[in-house]
């Protein structure tokens, strides 16, 4: 009996550390934040954008000229350009993520992009549309339908962009750029150093296309197109293309911050202001606090002893899981915070389940210490089941939802799994650590529920 | 048990409701949002004095964004409905509201989707709804492979499914007449209730099921006890528990409802609606259908 005494001590001392830990590392609860050590201060909640205001926008990547099996890594390197990008404007904590395409999400690969604390929609749309796309294209094979207008005076135009084609060389193989400035004629022009990938691509296409052209693209447009002379195997290039020595400078930090490997196209934007996003954060918080209030008023009311036991353990639950939010980190979104709400409901679940087993084992004339026991095993198999659909709802959710929906799936699911968890071993090691009170008219009293005396 | 007694009251009272929410569902429609359709959703509000409706629809007509709807929202915002639109469009039309930026306004949340992650978007759905409701049929049949008299197991699982497609019809049905009468528009969240609902109330009905596959190994009690008797019996022996699990949930949802952010408002209240309706139909409606499936067995 001392055992389970101890055991119960150690679980309330480890749900109390938890609870002094999430404390300890909010700043709205503890006020003597701003002193703590910096260990403290690592564990912020993390806030989805409708909690913390910003802008959130949803790329169209065009990775029709790219190869099937190299798209995945097309879309890794445009990733990491634009975060790089995005790094550079000094917002805290951007998410940049690629969604790929197929069968679930339809056919578009595309990229989404998180700015906190960014509300001019503006800039954060100018600041991704900077970075530069380019290209290296060879001349299309003989033979090739070109598209050619004939204009007012007769004269006929080859559309220039059908003859070339694509190659695998773009700017994702790119590592720096320099300004440079012709020896003879003075003119700015762009010196480019290929990664070593790169400068296998470069050195192949230019031992292919000797005495043919070769296409530098950017943005979209022809910049250069020289011809080439002989095999360039180091891997440097030249842009000169008529620039202004400020023309030639821009293109320099645009393209030194990385050039994107395929051209992208804005689909959908949201902007979330910041006071939008604080008074929802206390309405959460608000409704939290009055839905955990409830439950343990009614969990007290009903169920007597063994409801504030219960408490207890929905206590231990909920620092766990809100410890488990700032650790992993969980973004908090204002559907995460529902599934969270939701989750503390549920998490009496198993509890109450257990409780009516132990009510109907001591109604039948058992002990209240082999009623607690049989009350446990017996409830166990409708504790499983029943959490079980739960459980497939919020994987499947999570597996297929938007960052709206995933936020509301982890909240629940955690909540879910860890209130199993919390029913099984927390409140069992606590009732059968309570069994010193005996077996008087004071303890059934207290082990029974309801109205029932 | 007076429920098992007076099952054909209580099933006809569940067909009634299912009906009426068919029956709304046809006559209002369903209210799309822009999550699903595109579109974009601007929040504004003024500093000082908000212009009137008529005279700023009066002025967003001069925009050519199509059809522009102004819901009045707080003292002086509105939200603004319309076509998606792009970085110019937006700034054009925030333009115009401001009259020319004669009244100030700051804007608190831009929302523009386009046409085609819209579609993503129900596809998404679509693939979510099919993919769960799968899942969840078959957990049901496994969880009652064992269980095979005197009803088999798979009509345990038809019935389950019968009650979840209730669960599920009522809060839509209430959805509808919210979303007619209030404005409020399936998006999101709306899909991700529905799929919620199912999870949690298919938990309910199992937990009476399981109880009376519980009574009805006792052999020794089968013998003696009619079929439509132990059902009674695991009635009143669950209905308590029952209640109270549900009831905690609905504290903690009319928490959010009443108190939460404005974004998950009716999220909480379809919840609410189905835990309710997950409760009720897994007492009234699956344990009665039970009994009448049982019946309709001996008479052949």
């Amino acid at each position: 009996m001392w055992r389970k005494i101890i055991v119960a001590l150690i679980i309330l001392v480890f749900g109390a550390a938890v609870g002094i830990f999430v404390f300890k590392t909010e700043a709205k609860l503890n006020k003597s934040f701003e002193t703590q050590k910096a260990f403290f201060k690592k564990f912020p909640f993390r806030l989805g954008l409708d909690l913390s205001g910003g802008s959130h926008l949803i790329y169209k990547a065009d990775v029709s000229a790219v190869e099937s099996g190299e798209v995945s890594n097309s879309m890794d390197a445009l990733r990491d350009v634009i975060e790089r990008r995005v790094n550079l404007f000094g917002i805290s904590e951007p998410v940049v993520t690629v969604q790929r395409g197929g069968f679930v999400s339809g056919a578009t690969e595309q990229l989404i992009v998180d700015l906190p604390g960014v509300t001019d929609l503006k800039l954060a749309i100018d600041m991704i549309g900077q970075t530069p796309l380019l290209e290296f294209k060879i001349q299309a094979p003989e033979g090739t339908p070109q598209n050619a207008t004939v204009d007012a005076d007769g004269k006929v135009n080859i559309d220039l962009n059908s003859q070339f084609v694509g190659t695998e060389l773009t700017g994702r193989y790119l590592k720096r750029a320099t300004l440079e400035f012709d020896q003879n004629t003075k003119e700015p022009r762009v010196s480019l150093q290929f990664n070593d990938v790169g400068t296998k691509l470069f050195a192949q296409i230019t031992k292919d296309n000797v005495g043919k052209m070769v296409a530098i693209y950017l943005d979209g447009a022809p910049v250069s197109t020289p011809v080439v002379n002989e095999a360039i195997p180091n891997g440097q290039a030249i842009i000169s293309g008529n620039f202004t020595p400020n023309e030639a400078k821009l293109l320099v930090g645009r393209l030194s911050s990385g050039a994107l490997p395929v051209p992208i196209t804005l689909l959908s934007t949201q902007t979330i202001g910041a006071t939008l996003g604080e008074s929802a954060v206390a309405a959460g918080v608000k409704a939290a606090v009055i839905g955990f209030l409830l439950v343990t008023l009614f969990l007290i009311l009903w169920y007597r002893l063994p409801g504030l036991v219960a408490v207890l353990s929905l206590c231990i639950f909920v620092a766990i899981i809100l410890a488990l939010f700032k650790l992993l980190p969980v973004t908090l979104t204002a559907a995460g915070m529902a599934g969270f709400i939701i989750s503390m409901g549920v998490a009496v679940d198993a509890n109450v389940l257990i409780f009516e087993r132990i009510k109907e084992e001591l109604r039948s004339g058992r002990t209240i210490s082999e009623a607690t026991k049989l009350g446990f095993s017996r409830a166990w198999l409708s504790i499983r089941d029943s959490n079980i659909s739960n459980i497939i709802t919020a994987i499947i959710l999570f597996w297929f939802g938007t960052s709206l929906i995933k936020g509301f799936a982890l909240t629940l699911g955690m909540g879910v799994i860890i209130s199993m968890f919390s029913a099984i071993m927390i409140t069992r090691i606590f009732l059968s650590s309570l069994i010193f009170i005996g077996e008087g008219k004071v303890a059934r009293f207290l082990f029974s529920s309801g109205l029932s005396l | 048990m007076f429920i098992i007694k007076y099952k054909k009251i209580f099933i006809s009272l569940s067909i009634i409701l299912v009906i009426l929410s068919f029956f709304s569902l046809f006559l209002f429609g369903l209210n799309v949002g822009i999550d699903f359709k595109g579109g974009a959703l601007t929040e504004i509000v003024y500093k000082n004095v908000r212009p009137t409706q008529i005279t700023l629809n009066k002025t967003l007509e001069t925009l050519n964004f199509g059809v522009i709807f102004l819901q009045p929202t707080g003292d002086l915002g509105y939200i603004v409905k319309s076509r998606d639109l792009n970085d110019s469009e937006h700034a054009q039309l925030l333009k115009t509201l401001s009259q020319g930026d004669v009244a100030t306004l700051t804007e608190t949340s831009f929302n523009s989707i386009g046409p085609s992650v819209g579609r993503e978007l129900t596809r998404k759905a679509i693939i979510a709804v099919v993919l769960i409701s799968l899942a969840i049929i078959c957990f049901i049949a496994f969880a009652f492979r064992k269980v095979s008299k005197p009803i088999s197991s798979w009509k345990y699982g038809i019935i389950a499914i019968v009650t979840l497609l209730h669960d599920v019809t009522i809060p839509i049905g209430l959805f509808v007449i919210l979303s007619h009468y209030y404005g409020a528009e399936l998006d999101t969240l709306f899909v991700v209730a529905v799929l919620t609902i199912l999870g949690l109330s298919v938990s309910d009905t199992i937990v009476i099921f399981d109880r009376i596959r519980e009574n009805l190994k006792n052999e020794a009690q089968t013998a003696k006890m009619n079929f439509d008797e132990i059902v009674g019996k695991s009635l009143e022996q669950s209905y308590v528990r029952s209640i109270s699990t549900s009831f905690t949930v609905i504290l903690v949802l009319l928490a959010l409802f009443f108190f939460g952010p404005v974004t998950t408002k009716y999220f909480a209240l379809m919840l609410t609606a189905g835990m309710f309706f997950g409760t009720y139909s897994s007492i009234f409606l699956a344990s009665p259908l039970l009994v009448l499936v049982e019946e309709w067995q001996k008479k052949k």
